[in-house]
């Protein structure tokens, strides 16, 4: 039977599995909702923005492990896409992205919202197709998800243009798929992981580094098995927070830029360090030539392009995470004798030592602006039993949050690492509620990024996506007057935010939720409030404008050499809180 | 000519050759990395292969080992590359061809077809005041031409960029002969 292009591409998305697509319409794929209207099983959530819909693809691919899907029109629809595309590019999500386009007669013509789509994400996606023959859009559809979800995951577009969408075709959806020039490599070499196995067991003070990659192979439970066989201290990079228990013993925390004390320090000194799924980003190697200058270096990554690319590698590995660790593991538990606790005693009583001299730390007095680490913490401590997901925007509360919020289980942590993407978490936080509407899903955001998409609140209330948004409101873009604090001479460059709404009133606009915490005594009360509240709710809550993150490695330094606390300096002129703020008062709100 | 070519041992000259797609937008996708990544592209040269579903790319680049390895990787990362190979790791011969256009007042003609006998060139075009010259060789054959051609006064120089391909190893049967010898 033949079917329209419209009709094919439903078709294809149900046998992908799909449940939900994120989506905006507009001229040219109008065939495609009129179709997707008149169907059950594929639910539309309709978002205010093109880039709500791709990092609600990307919070749905995140929670799920499974691709996202976002559909959006041609021209602005594809150029507002564009920054969840090349976020997803970064931290390797697998989204599809379906664009439209214009009439194939029309391409090239600069007709009315034309745009290259394929010219404009080329850069920021994994593979890109442009679909000119309806004939083809099957099987481009069953490549675009084979591409984006198999080995290093990514964002794939297909670019469907008008006519193609309305054109009909016999429908035949390819069982397999071949592309001869993309084959990913699984196993790893075998040699190799036994050479890494040697090492291990050689190691006095080996430290693992995992990142994302270990969450998109679904490898935890090997990662916990390895490192508990040999009592190896466990560093997660910001992605890959979650995939090991953050209150097990044997985990260090966050390692990096404003990773803990010891997890650095560790790393540092470490004499093996074996990086598991993550890529040796700047923000966590801090000077290249200096970063771990006593260790060799295994690097099991199932790209190959991530292995030396940034620093060198001793035992190269590439491959599918699980399947490596599977067969370390193997030959670990053949090899590994004598008592690794016993062995590892000294490299132990050191790290315990870092940890106990520089814990992470901050001050709340009781009468005090509320700090936003203590929001945090509390937040936490009242929701862990409750297996949140919890997604961040970027800045000082991505950092906090990733310090204090010490997830358990992989999966669960949405947040924007590669691209830094400020707007990324509550849309992403959606996506991840579309997926599991019974999980209680948290949005820890900053009162700058939240409001870069502020708009899908609108998305939450109409499609029921009861998403908890707490907003650590300092009146600034925190992490910006923070390094104005330390690197600038404290001069606030457009890093006070004069006009920040009033987010109660803004979430009763939307109809939704809005409550706020004035000071500490309220905190608790008013976040059992709005997990208790059955819609979404933003919870404002004003902290300490002036309170900075730390640990910090400053750009371009060691990770053995942080900054620990405010230099005295920057105490003395804090003395005076409010003070520095501009002339442009901030009327709803006060510190 | 064939095997390395002489430059520093950090920032080699590497000659590589790449297999795609013959499809649209490969040559964009390739392109696109070099630039994105901030690599260097001396030359490159594109034309399909027998098969006419794949199209042959020699790229000419320079860089440090390193540098040359992520090349190497992230152009085999690309989806439509199906064959990568860094020319420099074994013998090989590279060619390029230039066509150029010259001035040829009355005494200079002589000139210029001598120099095209040297060169063993060829002239494939010719007018009252120019003739256009074909050269084909190692760039430093062609860099040599067109040194000899100047002072005639050079209209137009096209050059196509290298073409290059692996040495096959020497017959066995010979090689065994000269091991022979040897001992």
């Amino acid at each position: 039977m033949k079917l329209t292009g419209a009709e094919i591409f439903i078709e294809c998305l149900k046998r992908e599995g799909v449940k939900t697509v994120f989506a905006l319409p507009g001229g040219v794929v109008l065939k495609i909702f009129d179709m997707l209207h008149q169907q059950k099983d594929i639910e539309v959530v309709l978002t205010r923005h093109e880039q709500g819909a791709g990092h609600m693809a990307e919070g749905y691919a995140k929670a799920t492990g499974k691709a996202g899907v976002c559909l959006v029109t041609s021209g602005p629809g594809m150029t507002n896409v564009i920054t969840a595309l090349a976020d997803a590019y970064m931290d390797s999500v697998p989204v599809v992205c379906f664009s439209g386009q214009v009439p194939t007669s029309l391409i090239g013509n600069d007709a009315f919202q034309e745009a290259d789509n394929i010219g404009l994400s080329r850069p920021c996606t994994k593979y890109n197709f442009l679909v000119k023959d309806v004939n083809d859009l099957a099987r481009t559809i069953k490549e675009a998800f084979y591409i984006a979800t198999t080995g290093r995951p990514g964002p794939v577009l297909v670019d469907i243009p008008k006519d193609v969408s309305q054109n009909q075709a016999e429908f035949v959806y390819p069982t397999s798929v071949s592309i001869r020039g993309y084959n990913p490599t699984y196993e790893g070499n075998k040699w190799q992981i036994k050479q890494a196995a040697e090492a291990i067991a050689k190691a006095k003070k080996p430290v693992l580094y995992v990142g994302g990659g270990v969450v998109f192979s679904g490898a935890s439970q090997e990662l916990l098995e390895l490192a508990e066989l040999t009592q190896i201290p466990v560093d997660m990079t910001l992605m890959g927070l979650g995939v090991f228990p953050g209150e097990h013993p044997l985990s260090l925390g966050m390692l990096g830029m404003h990773g803990t004390y010891c997890a650095n320090m560790a790393i540092h000194y470490s004499d093996l360090v074996i990086a598991v799924g993550a890529r040796f980003d700047d923000r966590v190697t801090g000077k290249v030539s200096e970063f771990c200058p006593h260790a060799k270096v295994i690097h099991i990554d199932i790209d190959p392009t991530s292995i030396r690319k940034n620093i060198h590698v001793d035992i190269p590995i590439v491959g599918d995470c699980k399947a490596v660790l599977r067969e370390l593991n193997q030959i670990l538990r053949a090899t590994v004798n004598g008592d690794q606790k016993e062995l590892r005693k000294p490299w132990w009583e050191q790290i315990h030592q870092w940890q106990k001299t520089h814990p992470l730390t901050y001050h709340q007095e009781q009468d005090g602006p509320i700090k936003p680490q203590h929001v945090v913490k509390r937040l936490y401590e009242l929701t862990k039993d409750r297996d949140p997901i919890v997604s961040t925007d970027v800045g000082q509360h991505q950092m906090w949050a990733a310090q204090y919020f010490k997830l358990a289980k992989p999966n669960r942590w949405l947040t924007s690492g590669g691209l830094g993407t400020m707007g990324f978490g509550f849309p992403a936080a959606m996506g991840a509620q579309a997926a599991f509407r019974d999980r209680l899903v948290l949005c820890i955001a900053g009162d700058g990024s939240v409001q870069m998409n502020m708009q899908e609140m609108a998305t939450a209330v109409v499609s029921k996506l009861p998403v908890k948004i707490i907003v650590l409101n300092n009146r600034f873009h925190g992490m910006v007057r923070q390094w104005q604090d330390l690197f600038y001479n404290g001069r606030y460059a457009s890093s006070y935010l004069g006009g920040t709404p009033d987010f109660v009133k803004l979430a009763e606009a939307y109809g939704a939720v809005g409550l706020r915490a004035e000071n500490l005594a309220d905190l608790d009360g008013v976040l059992k409030a709005a997990l208790e509240t059955d819609g979404p709710v933003i919870v404002d809550v004003p902290t300490y404008p002036y309170e900075n993150c730390y640990p910090m490695i400053p750009a371009g330094g060691c990770n053995h050499e942080m900054i620990l606390e405010d230099p005295p300096e920057l105490k003395k002129k804090q003395t005076g809180v409010g003070k520095a703020v501009p002339e442009d008062k901030d009327t709803v709100l006060t510190a | 000519m064939s095997g390395t070519l002489t430059s520093t041992p950090r920032n080699m000259e590497h000659i590589i050759s790449v297999t795609v797609e013959n499809k649209f937008g490969v040559l964009s996708r390739v392109a696109g990395l070099f630039s994105g990544r901030g690599f260097n592209i001396e030359s490159l040269s594109v034309a399909p292969t027998l098969d006419p579903s794949m199209s042959q790319m020699t790229l000419v680049t320079s860089g440090d080992d390193r540098i040359i390895e992520q090349i190497v990787k992230q152009l085999n990362k690309l989806i439509d590359v199906i064959k990568v190979v860094d020319l420099n790791e074994t013998e090989f011969v590279a060619r390029e061809t230039a066509l150029i256009k010259v001035h040829t007042k009355d005494d200079d003609r002589a000139e210029a077809l001598r120099i095209v006998d040297i060169f063993r060139a060829n002239v494939i075009d010719s007018s009252p005041s120019t003739y256009t010259i074909e050269v084909s060789g190692d760039p430093r054959k062609i860099e040599a031409i067109i040194n000899l051609l100047q002072p005639l006064g050079i209209k137009e120089l096209v050059r196509t960029g290298r073409v290059a391909v692996a040495r096959e190893p020497i017959r066995p049967a010979v090689a065994q002969a000269k091991k022979a010898a040897r001992e």
